[in-house]
Order: C-alpha cells, then structure tokens, then sequence
C-alpha cells in the first residue's frame, strides 16, 4: 500500500490599488490607526452604494491573462451572505457562478523534479472584510472591529487539486507570488495579509490489489506563511492516513463531510473548526446596486497587449541572451522584477552578463540582505554599478579596485545617478586605482625596486621562480593601478636584460 | 390670495413678485402643520426654527440679487429613508430611531442646491414596506380628506401633507407602488420615475432593483418641477444611467397630438371597485375629447406580477436589511447572551412585524435549494412582464389604468390580513418590475369623498411625454 497526497490551495491576494474596491478610501495597511480608512460605503452605512473601482478590475483581468486563463466577456457581482462583527453589510461582495477568469494554469519549477503544470480553477474579485480584535488580557471580554481594511480588493485565485507535495506547493505559491509581484499586482506580504492561503488536502490511498480510495477532503484555513503551508500539509498527510488507518473512513461514505481545520503555527498542528454539514448556507444573490461588467475581444486584446514580461519568459530570455547559468537566471529572477530589471540595467552598462550577475547575485544580493531593504532602496543605482563594471570588462581598473570603489559608493548612501558617475572617475583618481599598463611610468619603478634588491633577482636569475613574487608587490604598492601581469612581465625582462 | 392651496407656480411667482418673502409664505406652511398635523400625524419631525432660518436665508440671498435655484423658497418635505447629514433618519423603524447620517442623501443635496426649504420628515411603513403607512413603528398617519381613513403608503406621510396643504411639495420613494398608491388615496400627483431616473445614493435600500425617489405635488407641473430638481446622472449609483434631463415644465402644457392610450383587460379584471372602474372609464373619455385614441392591449403577465414583486421585493430586502445587527449603529438590544444571541435578539425587539415577514421570505426564497425554484424563475418572469410592455408600447404611447383596486380603506382595516394589503399594489407594481415611469394624476372622488387617481405608465425615460399626458387629462377637467 501506497499513497498519493492531493492538494489544491485556494489563494487571497490583497491588489495595490490607491483606493478601495467600491469607495474612494485609501487602501493602506494601517493597523495602528484603527477606522480612520473608512466612509459610508465601506462602513455599510444606510443608503450608501458600491462603485466599482475599474483599476482593481484591470489588474484582475492582467492577472488572470498571465494566469493563462479564459477571460469572460460577461461577468458579475454577487453578494454573499453571513453575519460576522467584520462584516459591516452582512454579506461580502464577490463573484459566485460568473467569475472574471477561469480555466487556465501556471507553471512552476519544483526542485529536483522540473516543471509542473499546475490548473487554474478559477480567479474572482472580491472585497475583504475588516479585522476583529479580541482584547483577552486582564480577563476582559473587550473586542474591537478595525474597518480599514474592509474593502480592500482582494482576488481569490483557486487552483486544481494538482498538487501532489508540500514541495510543489512551496514551488507553485513561490511562482504565484513572483509573478503577482512581477505583474505589479501585490506586494504579497503574509505578515500584512496581503497575501493569505487554504490548503484542500486528501490522500489517495493506493492498495496493492490496485484500489485507489480517497480521504475525506480537509480544508485548512488561515495558513498565514509559506511555511505554514508546508508544515499543514505534511501533517495532513500523516494524521489522514492515521485516521484511514484506524477507521478505514474515506470520501463518499454516508456522513462523511469536508472537514475545515485551523492551523496552530506554534504547536505545528491542524486542529478540528467546523464540518461543512453546519456550514452556513451563503444565499449568494446577484447584487442589485452594480451593474455587470462586459468586456469585448478587442478589449481583452487591448489588456493582453499591455502585460509586462513573465518571469518564465525572463528566465528563458536571461539564459540565452547573457548566457548564464540556470542557477543565475532563476536566483536574479526570482528576487522579483526590480531586482531582475536592476540586473538587466548593469548588463547592458558594463556589456558583460556574467559579470554583472555576479556582481548582482554576490555583492549586490548581500548588502541587501544585510541591510534588509528592497533593491529600490539600494544605494548603488544600476547605470552607476554598470558603468563601474564596464571598467573592468575594459581592463581599466582590476575587480578589486572595483570592490573598493563599490565599497566608497556605499558609504556614500544615496546620491544623484549623475554624480554618481563622476563620482565614481573621483575615486578612482584620488586611490589611484587606474590600471597603469603604461610601461614608461611603470619602468623607473621596477628599475628602482630591482636596484634595491639585487640579492633576489640574483636568486631569480639562478632558477628561483617564487623569488620574484615580493617584488611584484613592492611595485604594486607604488603603483596602485599597476597590472600584477604587466608587472611581473616587466620585472622578469629587467631581469634577464 | 392665500398662500396654502396655491400651486407651486402661484407660489414662486408671488415670492419672484416678491408679494411674500419665503419666511412668510414658510411660516404659512408651518402654520397649517402646527393646525393640522396632530390629527393627520404626516410628519415625524420637523422644526420650525430651523425651517425658518433655510428660509430667512433664501430670502437674504434673493435681496443680494444671487442667482436662486429653481425651488428657490419652496418648502419641500422628505420621506424619513432618504439621508440628511446631521439630522435623524429613522425610516419609521426602532432599528434606526436613534440613526443621525453622516451624509446626505444625493436628492438631499440637490433640494438644497435648488434652494427648497426642507420643512420635515415625514412618516412611512417601516422601511417602506406596506401600502397604508400603519407599519410606522412610531405614529399611524391618516388620510387628510377623512382621519378614519388610510393615506396609503409606504410614502403615506409625504401625500398626506401635500394632501392636507401642509407642503407643496415632498419627496417619496416607490417600490412597488409607494409614491403612486398614497397619491391617489390622498388626492394629489406622485411619480415615479424610470428607474435609474434619480440617483438612490442616500435613499435606505428596501429592494435596490425596484426602489425609485420621485416627487409628490398638488398639481402635474408641481411635480415636473420637483422632478427636474432630483433627476440626472449621479456617479455614486452604479445603477443612474447618464441621460440629460429635459426641462419637463418648459414643454409640459403643449397637448400630445395623436396620442394613443392603450388599456389592458388585466386591469379591469374581478377585483376592481366599480367607483374606480368609473373614474377611470370617464378620465378615458375625456382623454377622447381631447382628441385621443383609446386602444386595447394585452399584458399577458401581469397576472404574475404580485407573487414575482413578493419573491424579488423580500429577496433584496432580506440582504439590504442584513445590516442591521446591532453592532455598528442602531439600535442594539439591552441584554443577549452571546454574539449570535445579540444579532437575534436586536433583529427580533427592533424591528417589526411586516419587515420581519419580509425578511423571512426572502432569507428562505435565497436558501439552498430554493433559490432557482423562487429567485430564479421570479427573475424570468420578471423579464416576461418587461418585455409585455416592450410590445404594449410599440401600439400605444401611454398605458392608462386604476391606481389601486380601491379608494382608500379605514384605518386597521387589513392590518391583518397581509394578503390583501399586498393585492393594494396589484396595478403599480408591474412599472417597478419593468423600471418603466408611472404617475398617479386625481381624477375624481367616490361617493364617500375620497380621492380617487388615474394611472398613467409611459415607456423608459419618457417621463416628458408621461407628464405632458398627464397635464393634459388634468387640464381638460378643469
């Protein structure tokens, strides 16, 4: 007996746009502020009504375009139903039968087992709720509602149940995520809830009579880190096939029901909510106050025609036109599209791929870490690095200097790009970092360090090879542009004169 | 000339001659609240200071030679569910008895930019649900022509005030028939226009796909005039459509020549009182004189419409009303055991008999299961009884017809029996479910003394050629 654990995850994502999905409010994370991101509409208040904000509605037809999906010409709003203090209407306007998209897939690389082709149920637009609080301390009973979040667009991507690990589900939520970022759409930041997941998990328990039995289908709510998900679902997996095991209870048998666990990221277990059976029923009902949106081909098109660059087309045009490693390409494109558009920039500067990735998945990727800050906070603008890179590639000054340099532009912060450039010609100038190939300059130095040791370039002359290496150095530290090749060429010429 | 029974355009040419200053001509007003309001029980609030002080103002801003609206100094009362910014908005409900709106209503706003004098709020059936106004959790209002007697609702306090000379103008709102069925059993004009005509932003929703704001007046110009102050596209309401608006006074006394007037058999069927059958017969015959062709139509569906208007109307309302749970505003119950047992308990003490029943239908016509056998199948012939009066309308260029089966009824008369309240609606609440405009214009009165009106149904957005037939009727009778 062996199984095959099944796995579809339901994605929340919060859009970055500069208002609200039916109001004018700022959509910000502001959880220090309570209730200040608030008006009529998004309050619930008697009389108000919804306007659709038709830039959250762009970048959810953008998003279901990269999502490969179908997009529908004729869509609508439906309001679904429940009582809950966050909730200030009583129902959440979403999408039911009618979704924007449906029916398209994303491709993810899964580590040591290439690319997986995973299915797009489909992707609606809704608007989230707002934020209970519970004060327990002191034993009081005190809850608070936050609304600032309330109607915050919010588009809720369902895939298929192609997911077969906890591995491809890391792969395929890393994928989404890039390409949510790479599209402009979210930040996806899971400490903020921008981006929130549930995990559909069973198992297909394959027995050596060749039956194939389901599970009763779990739903895990709320897993709040990519982590989390991780972890919930390799606990599924062991506590279903336990469970299998102990009662032989599988999906289809009579009272057996979806089941909705929580997940308890401190103790690392699912734990039991409610069973669909006492699910609410949502009475979804098309909202009266919107009018349903249709969109014509052409339209579409229009939309299609405006997306930028995924990174699965990035990779491949990374690979072949910087000829650089599948390790290079997945490690700039995957720190997001700033990061990828930063490269690109040092590339074309300095004319050298390969250079300008390690330098962007060394140098660079480690101040970032350390600092902790975006690549739009870096101080070193890409045409500064490039340009500084440019004079290795034309062996004007060695990649040590460079790092020196690199070093400087750092400390300096945050300068105009201009002044960067001369400020780059400055440092160079002031450390004497120049590659000094011009043999004249470079000759009265070596004759005056042969001069003052005659002993070693005896023993050089006697058949002593690692004799020379001193006064390589000794050359070098009087001229710091000096060539250690050219040098070394000169000295031994001297020599042997 | 006395100032209360003058027509909205006596009145703005006496204040334009500057014969009475607004103040004045307010204070009548107000005056003949104050003498006949504590028997007819039309308004819910209203202040006379602060009435006077809008007024005082008006009249500052005509002595400075400003530019004044086109209601410049004409007292206007509001339905109590349409918002006012500072001012309670109750919708006759204990849910929201103690509800004071941040924001105005968008018909609120444009009262104020035509220069009306707000003058009061008047009473309703709770959220606008009900034909008689007794479903007010506050105060029954009475019929101005007879107190024993129903003004009809929901907007039942704004006709009884136009009715009973306490305004010249008030504002209601119609869902199924609210504006239409009062006016007539009250004895005056009321409109409601094609839906997406007036912005709702601000009005209480009680069914968003049907609720329309319209104007309640003492004679058909009164109205058009109220009903170019509030029409017009708002951005607010996804559902306004973005037309121009005519200037419906302008062409208003210019008889429609070669006007065709269709009637329906469905509308004289068994049921109809035979005063009202009369009325209605006679009005048609002047409408001959006048030069009009009578003809015969068809309106298949309109035997349906009450049980669809009683599957939609409850649906929307169960989810627009969802709102009020006690945990934001409103009203909230006292003592509850738990977050489920405060939604139960403020839902079951704030609000009352007629909107809970409401309710109920609704939550279970939605429920899983039910949802395509009601909601679905009411929506399917909801677009049969549209599509009785695309066809209707490609014969004739108004539909004429009974407001209500009868002329208004006594006070409790069918409190308990919510069926026949419902069947009050029975020939206004297909133009809801159509979106199309209908009028109620006074075209007589019964034997026992009340008023009695005349239907008029016009195609979408033809409000111009509605209130030109309807000032025609009313002009050939004078």
């Amino acid at each position: 007996m062996h199984h095959t654990i099944v796995i579809g995850l339901e994605t929340h994502v919060q859009l970055l746009t500069k208002s609200k999905l039916f109001c004018g409010c700022v959509n910000r994370f502001n959880p220090k502020n309570p209730n200040v991101q608030t008006c009529p509409v998004c309050l619930g208040l008697p009389g108000s009504l919804p306007v659709m904000n038709r830039e959250a509605f762009l970048l959810s037809v953008k998003t279901g375009l990269a999502l490969n999906c179908d997009i529908s010409q004729f869509t609508k709003w439906d309001r679904k139903q429940y009582y809950y203090p966050d909730l200030p209407k009583a129902y959440q306007i979403s999408q039911y039968d009618l979704p924007f998209s449906h029916d398209g897939f994303l491709e993810a690389e899964v580590e040591g087992q290439g690319v997986k082709r995973v299915g797009i149920i489909r992707a609606h637009l809704e608007e989230d709720a707002g934020k209970n609080m519970h004060d327990e301390t002191g034993g009081s009973r005190d809850s608070r509602v936050d609304l600032n979040r309330c109607g915050t667009p919010l588009l809720e991507i369902v895939s298929e149940p192609d997911l077969r690990s906890a591995a491809e589900a890391k792969a395929y939520l890393d994928e989404l995520k890039l390409l949510l970022n790479y599209l402009g759409v979210s930040d996806c930041n899971m400490q903020e809830g921008s981006l929130r997941c549930d995990a559909n998990v069973n198992l297909h328990i394959h027995g050596d009579d060749g039956s194939n039995i389901a599970t009763p289908i779990v739903e895990v709510k709320n897993l709040n880190s990519f982590r989390g998900v991780e972890q919930a679902i390799d606990f599924e997996a062991n506590r279903q096939l336990e469970i299998y095991q102990e009662t032989g209870r599988k999906l289809g048998d009579p009272g057996v029901h979806k089941e909705t666990r929580g997940w308890d990221a401190n103790r690392s277990v699912t734990f039991g909510q409610r069973s669909k059976e006492e699910a609410s029923d949502y009475r979804y009902l098309p909202d009266p106050d919107l009018v349903p949106i249709t969109l014509t081909v052409n339209e579409i098109d229009e939309i299609r025609q405006s997306l930028c660059e995924f990174p699965a087309d990035r990779r491949r045009r990374f690979s072949t036109a910087f000829e650089l490693s599948a390790y290079d390409v997945s490690v700039i494109v995957n720190q997001g599209a700033e990061f990828a558009d930063y490269f690109e920039t040092v590339a074309g500067e300095c004319g050298d791929g390969k250079q300008a990735a390690n330098w962007c998945t060394q140098d660079v990727l480690r101040e970032l870490n350390e600092r902790n800050a975006p690549i739009g906070e870096f101080p070193v603008s890409a045409v500064a690095l490039g340009t500084l890179l440019a004079k290795v590639v034309a062996n004007e000054i060695t990649t040590k200097s460079a790092r020196e340099v690199f070093a400087e532009l750092l400390e300096l912060e945050a300068i105009e790009p201009t002044d960067a450039l001369s400020k780059i010609d400055q440092i160079i100038e002031e450390r004497g970092l120049a590659i000094v190939s011009d043999t004249g300059e470079l000759e009265g130095v070596v004759e005056a360090v042969l001069a003052g040791n005659q002993q070693i370039a005896d023993d050089f002359r006697s058949g002593k090879q690692g004799a020379i290496g001193p006064l390589i150095g000794q050359v070098m530290r009087e001229v710091k542009g000096a060539d250690a090749k050219v040098v070394r060429q000169m000295l031994i010429e001297k020599i042997g004169e | 000339m006395s100032i209360v029974g003058s027509t909205t355009e006596e009145l703005l040419g006496q204040l334009a001659s500057g014969d009475v200053s607004c103040v004045e001509l307010t204070s009548a007003y107000l005056d003949q609240i104050a003498a006949r309001d504590p028997e007819v029980q039309a308004f819910l609030r209203y202040d006379r200071d602060d009435a006077l002080q809008q007024a005082e103002q008006i009249d500052a801003k005509r002595k400075r030679g400003e530019q004044l609206g086109q209601l410049a100094g004409l007292p206007v009362a509001v339905k109590d569910n349409m918002c006012t910014k500072g001012q309670p908005t109750t919708c006759a409900s204990r849910m929201l008895e103690n509800f004071v709106p941040p924001y105005d209503a968008h018909v609120v706003t444009r009262l104020k930019e035509a220069d009306a004098v707000l003058i009061g709020r008047t009473n309703l059936d709770e959220f606008a649900m009900g034909s008689s106004t007794e479903n007010s959790a506050f105060q029954v209002t009475r019929n101005p022509h007879n107190a024993e007697f129903a003004p009809g609702g929901s907007s039942g306090g704004s006709a009884a005030a136009v009715g009973g000379g306490m305004t010249p103008l008030a504002l209601g709102s119609d869902t199924g028939g609210s504006i239409r069925q009062p006016a007539s059993f009250c004895g005056v004009v009321g409109m409601k226009p094609t839906y997406g005509r007036v912005s709702r932003y601000g009005l209480v929703a009680f069914a968003s796909s049907l609720d329309q704001i319209g104007p309640l007046a003492g004679d058909v110009t009164g109205a058009a005039r109220l009903l170019k102050v509030i029409a017009g596209h708002d951005a607010r309401d996804s559902t306004c459509v973005d037309l121009p608006v005519p200037e419906y006074t302008q062409s208003l006394n210019e008889p429609l020549s070669g006007l065709t007037i269709g009637i329906a058999a469905e509308h004289f069927a068994s049921g109809l009182d035979a005063e009202v059958e009369s009325i209605v017969r006679r009005a048609l015959d002047i409408y001959t004189s006048l030069g009009a062709t009578v003809k015969e139509i068809s309106l298949p569906h309109s035997r349906y419409a009450v049980a669809t208007y009683y599957v939609v109307a409850p649906c929307e309302a169960s989810s627009n009303l969802a709102r009020y749970d006690g945990v934001h505003y409103g009203f909230r119950a006292e003592t509850f055991e738990n977050m489920i047992d405060m939604y139960a308990t403020t839902r079951g003490e704030g609000f009352g008999d007629e909107v809970k029943r409401r309710i109920m239908v609704g939550t279970y016509a939605l429920s899983a299961g039910y949802y395509d056998a009601y909601y679905l199948k009411a929506l399917k012939v909801r677009r049969l009884i549209r599509e009785d009066f695309d066809r209707a309308f490609a014969d004739v260029d108004v539909i004429a017809s009974p407001v209500s089966p009868t002329p208004a009824f006594k006070i409790g008369a069918l409190v308990d029996d919510p069926l026949a309240m419902y069947l009050q609606d029975l020939y206004t609440l297909s133009a809801n479910l159509a979106g199309i405009p209908g009028i109620s214009v006074p075209a007589g009165t019964s034997s026992g003394g009340l008023p009695i009106g005349l239907q008029l149904l016009a195609p979408a957005f033809e409000e111009e050629r509605l209130l030109r037939a309807a000032r025609m009727f009313e002009k050939g009778g004078e």
